[in-house]
Parts: structure tokens; sequence; C-alpha cells
């Protein structure tokens, strides 16, 4: 059975030419870049190209490129130079809707005497820009947004949300991982002092990710050691990950002139969903938001079930439900969008990629409407209780 | 993924007995069901129940799900499991045995068969006519209140399932998995059902060691050198004491004797046990009078001193 990959904000696939890019430093080209040997100095050589690549995808300089090993290393070193380039100010802003790289710092750091402050969003999915302005103050050290939003693909205004930070003298992190690749980025005009992305989330391997660092921003390395990356993340380079980065982030380049074909698709199948299966909904503001993520609410069936079935015609996506997290609570992201239980549980988020087809598309389109009429005829609830279940939502809220 | 047993998938992708089950006013049978969850918890159960009113047994069971693939799997395995019981029998089918009919859950989704087995009390109960409020699960202060689980409910599960750690009873009946906050209470919870039972064992350990008191044919203590009667208290302690309290946990270990003094070190259960006093005097003490001399005393001494001295 060939597999329907929709799980594309999870994980990419490797694209094949990255493959051929890095399997010769797995191989022969396996000197070290810090010698100083002519054998490691090729090596060196295809890394400050792969930065340079990088840096072109994000219309950065090459030296504002900090290489990782993921987007939660990028997160954290993030969050942590800022603050210590700052120790007097002890305020952090971020959103509710947040990675856990991100949140679970921000706990951490309320541990250890820091205020924070959680943004929260509308039922689109949108930060109040009012509510941001209200909560900058002189002790805001850092404002830490994500770009797009890995569940619903609600994309932030980022830009306004950097002019504010600056204005209240705080460093500006946003957390890009799902946004490279997807949208265009050009750093150099941008209100952005730091952005974190990842590897795998571009058709690169997983391991791997990188930081933007500009210029005069002060910096803290997280990983203390050898000079690697100007002493800004010691530890011998993850070569051909970083080449593998570097071809990943030139051929992003290349697709963004292809991703309205992947919105095209997106479209088709959100509308084809929506108008062969009622009491469903897309969850998240449809006019900001990334080209390639849907996520749609099937109301009175769970999430899990629904994957489960999917799974058997080899169709893989993700859901926003407790059950395939191993969590109790339902995801935390339609949570603060204030969805309601109907819909909260049973929400499947579809993300395609520039290898997503038509064909696929259709197959989804053709499982979906008996898989969702087949757990709705399990389901003790269903739209003839839609007053009761409104009126028991209610009483919860309250 | 999950790593469900193939009989989980089996009866999610194929559920036995899912539906309603309508009243069809048929003489000398009712109809009747029994609802746990809701949509806000992200899981519930409808059990429908068809009962032989004179033989008190079930006709037929039918059932609504919303949740994951365990919720109606485990659905679908209570109906097969109380299919043909009487309603007494029904009741006594635990949670444990909806997941060995499924060749097991995972630990994170045996509330799932919880859920089964409080749908099959809930619809008994109403059967019954015994209102769902006298439950005893209903009773007193709430452990957790994001999933509005009671203290009661907490402590049974505690107790039917032996669970040994909050996260356990998280994944048992979701108490803990949301906010958190009553994780270090469900914790204390689990420290005083172990110390109300281990309290339960010292008892028993106690009244038996005090039995076989009673039966013993000894006859009166002999005049015994220091030697032997150290050797003899040893003998007593290794054949008869420690056997009853390894059974339940516990140990016991001779430390010292210095006249009638004799003391040893309890530990394991015993160790922690509040009733240890009431094991040492009513029971070893008792038995090491009555079989070495009537003027020994017992008492014990704290391990960590004893170690201290070097045993």
């Amino acid at each position: 059975m060939n597999v329907i990959y929709l799980d594309n904000n999870a994980t990419t696939k490797v694209d094949e030419q990255v493959i051929q890019a890095m399997l010769p430093y797995l191989t022969e080209f396996y000197g070290n870049p810090s010698s100083m040997h002519s054998f490691g100095g090729q090596v060196g050589k295809a890394v400050r190209e792969a930065r340079a690549q990088v840096a072109a995808l994000l219309g950065a300089e090459d030296s504002e490129i900090i290489f990782t090993s993921c987007g939660t290393e990028g997160n954290n070193a993030a969050i942590k130079a800022a603050l210590a380039a700052q120790p007097d100010k002890r305020h952090i802003i971020t959103t509710q809707v947040e990675h856990a790289a991100i949140l679970n710092v921000c706990k951490l750091l309320e541990k250890q005497g820091y205020t924070v402050t959680y943004l929260s969003v509308d039922r689109k999915g949108q930060i109040d820009l009012m509510e941001l302005e209200a909560s900058l103050t002189g002790n805001t050290a850092l404002v830490s947004t994500m770009y797009a939003n890995n569940e619903t693909g609600v994309v932030f205004p980022i830009e306004q949300i950097g002019l504010w930070a600056k204005d209240a003298g705080a460093i500006f992190h946003v957390d890009a991982v799902q946004a490279v690749g997807k949208i265009p980025l050009n750093l150099k005009t941008s209100s952005i002092d730091m952005l974190t992305l990842s590897g795998h989330k571009l058709h690169a391997p997983k391991g791997m990710g990188a930081l933007y660092v500009r210029r005069g921003v002060r910096f803290r390395p997280l990983l203390i050691g050898g000079h690697q990356e100007r002493g800004r993340r010691a530890g011998t380079e993850n070569v051909p990950g970083i080449i593998g980065l570097g071809k990943a982030a030139e051929l992003a380049q290349v697709h963004l002139k292809d991703v309205q074909r992947e919105k095209a698709l997106r479209d088709r199948l959100e509308k084809g969903l929506l108008s062969t299966i009622n009491d469903t909904e897309v969850n998240g503001d449809i006019t900001q938001r990334l080209p390639n993520t849907t996520s749609i609410g099937f109301k009175y069936i769970e999430g899990e079930a629904i994957l489960l079935s999917l799974n058997q015609y080899g169709i893989c996506a993700s859901s926003g439900s407790a059950c395939t997290s191993g969590s109790l609570e339902p995801s935390h992201v339609l949570r603060a969008m204030g969805l309601p239980y109907t819909t909260l549980h049973g929400s499947i988020r579809f993300s395609l990629s520039r290898y997503t087809t038509e064909a696929e598309i259709d197959r989804v389109l053709e499982v979906m409407p008996p898989i969702v009429e087949r757990l709705r005829t399990i389901s003790p609830f269903n739209n003839d209780q839609a007053d009761w279940l409104q009126g028991r939502e209610e009483a919860l809220a309250h | 993924m999950w790593d469900y047993t193939d009989k989980v998938l089996e009866l999610f992708y194929n559920p036995k007995n899912q539906g309603a089950i309508e009243n069809s006013d048929e003489s000398g049978v009712a109809v009747v069901f029994g609802e746990v969850g809701s949509i806000a918890c992200g899981d519930a159960l409808r059990l429908h129940l068809k009962i032989e009113v004179d033989s008190d047994k079930i006709l037929d069971a039918r059932f609504q799900t919303f949740g994951c693939t365990s919720a109606i799997a485990s659905s679908s395995a209570l109906t097969e499991l109380i299919k043909g019981l009487t309603l007494d029998a029904a009741l006594k089918v635990t949670n444990k045995e909806i997941a060995e009919y499924l060749g097991g859950l995972p630990e994170a989704k045996m509330h799932c068969s919880v859920m089964g087995q409080e749908a099959l009390e809930a619809a008994i109960f109403k059967y019954r006519g015994i209102p769902v409020v006298a439950h005893d699960d209903d009773e007193g202060a709430l452990v957790c209140s994001c999933f509005g689980i009671s203290e009661a409910k907490v402590r049974r599960v505690i107790q039917e399932n032996n669970l040994t750690t909050a996260e356990q009873v998280t994944s048992y009946i979701k108490a803990g998995g949301g906010c958190g906050s009553c994780l270090a209470n469900i914790d204390d919870l689990i420290a005083t059902v172990k110390q109300e039972s281990a309290v339960g064992t010292s008892y028993k350990i106690s009244t038996q060691i005090a039995a076989n008191i009673a039966t013993t044919q000894e006859q009166s203590p002999r005049a015994l050198t220091t030697v032997q009667k150290i050797a003899l208290i040893q003998k007593i302690l290794d054949e008869e004491v420690r056997p009853l309290l390894i059974a339940d946990g516990g140990d016991i270990e001779l430390y010292d004797v210095d006249g009638d003094r004799v003391q040893v070190v309890l530990q394991g259960a015993c160790g922690s046990c509040p009733s240890s006093t009431a094991t040492l005097k009513v029971a070893v003490e008792a038995k090491l009078q009555e079989r070495v001399s009537p003027s020994l005393r017992v008492e014990a001494v704290d391990p960590l001193f004893s170690l201290a001295k070097g045993r």
C-alpha cells in the first residue's frame, strides 16, 4: 500500500538531491572542518557554502547563521541569550499557542523569578496586538512568538509585533520552524532579531537546524566549548547535516514559487471535505495561513479514531486530540482558540508538501466521508443533540 | 501510534454490539441505559442493556461510544463479556477483565476499561432504582476538579488495581491529567491507601502469630545459657516470624540481645507500618516470651542506627 503522507508539519521526506549532496560527507570527505590541513579545509569550505545557502533563503548575512541541532535548541539558545544579554530585565512575552520548546522554557524561567505574559488568541487563532502593546514594559527583555502555528498554520503579524517590541527595547525572537520554506523571508529588512528554523521541516534530515542572530544582537552561547560557529555554538559540526540543510535551503528557495500549487491542493482538500461531510469546520484564520496546512474539526467524533481509520488506507495525518499525544488534554492550541468540545476532540491536521499529488488528495476525499460516517454511527452524540451539547459547554465554561 | 493488540484493532474496525437498544415494550423485558463521560472529557460511553426481569439476566448489551480506538474496543469487549450474565454477576466484571479480554491495553489507555465498568454500574444502578448520586464514587471531596473525580474513586482504583504512582492513577481514571495541580494530592492518597493496607496486614500477622502461640504445644522455657538463648531467639525469628512478615512485604532482623532485652530491626513494609508496635508486642514479644523466656522484652532499633553501628 502506498503511503499518502499528509503530516508534513511533523516532518518531511528528505529530498533526494539533499541525500546526494550529503553522501560524500558521510564517505570520502570526512575531515574535521576545523582542521588546519587541506583535507579538513575542503570540508570547511563546504560548510561555508551551506551557511551561505541558508542565509540566502532567509535574506540574511552568512555570519548571522548559527547551525544548531534542531528547532528546540535554536529556541532555547535564543531565549537564554536574550535574557543573558539583559540581566536587569525580568519580563518575557510569548503566546499561549507556542511549541513546547518555548512554553516549557518559559515555565521554567517563571520558577526562576521571571514574569511571563502568555498572549491569548481569538477563535481564529490570532493574537490581539492591543494585548501585546499593553503587556510591553521597560522591564520586557524578550518577545518570542512563532511565525506560523504548527497546528492551524495561522501566521502572526510578525513585523508589527517586532516593531512594537523594538520600541519597548525588547529583543524579538521568532520561532519560524513551520514558516521557513513556505513563506518568503527577507530578514535584512525585518524587525526580527533572532529566528529559529529546523531542517527536517523543509526536506533536510532530522537533527539539524539553524538560528539566525541579527548582527549586533548580543549573544551568549548555550553550548560552551570549542570555537566552532565563531564561539556561539561549541561542538564539532554535524557536517553531513549542515550540507543537507544548505541544499534543502537552496531547493526551498527554488520551490517557494510553487507553493501556490500546494495551496491549491490544500484548498481542494478543504473544500472537498467541507462539502461532502456535514458538521465540519476549518480551525483558524483562513486568510492569514500557511499554504500547506489545514486543521479541520469533525464534530461528535474523536481524532485518534479518525487517524487509525485513515491509517488503514495508508494515509498519514495528525490530530489535535489528546489520545494521540499521550496526554489527556486536547491540543493547547485549539483550546486556547476556544473551540467547542464538539470540535476540539475531533480535529485533524492535514499538512501537504511539494510531493503531494492531486491523486493523493482525491483518495483522501474518497475515504474520509465513510470514515466519519462510521464513527458518528458509533458515537452517542450527533447534531440532534447540538443544543444540549451547547448548554453543557456553556455550563462547563462557567 | 499506540501499541494496540490485534484484538483491540479487530474490535475497533469491526465492533460487536454497536448501537442502541430500542424499548420494544416486550413483556417481561426491560431496557435501560447507563452513561459515563462527556464530550468535554474526550470520551463517553452509553451502555444499553436488555434485561429479562424475572431472571435478572442480560439478554442483550449494546454500546454507543465517543472516544478513541481503545474506548470503542473496550466498549465492544464489555458487551461481549456481560451478555447472558445476571446483573449481580455482571456487576463483578472488573476493568481488568475488560483489558484482559482485549489482550491488554496500553497503561495510558486503562481509563477506557474503567469507563466500561462504570457505565455498566450506571446502567444496573439505574435499572434497580439506585440513585447515581448515592454511588460511593460520587461521595467525598473532589480530588481532580479538571475531570470531576472524587477521593473515593481515586482510592478505589488505587486499591483495586494496586497502583503505586500518580501517573498510573491518571492512566486509569484521568485524575491529574488536566492541569496537574492535584498530582501531589494523589501521591498523598496513594501513600494513605498503602498505609491503611499495611495496618490491615500488620493486624493479620499479629493475629496469626498469636494464634500460633495459643496452639503451641511447647512446654515452659527451659533454663538456657546466653548462647543457647540467643540461638533459640534467632531460630524462632528465622523459622516462625520472618516467613509471615516476608509474605506481607516486611522482614525482621535480630540486632542484639542484652540480658532480657531483645533488639530487632523491622524492615520493608514493617519498617514503615504505623502499627509496628503492635506487631512487636502482640506477636514477636509474646512468641519469644512463650518459647524462650517470659521475662524477654522486645524493642525495635532504628535501621539507620543499626547501619551506623556497622551492621
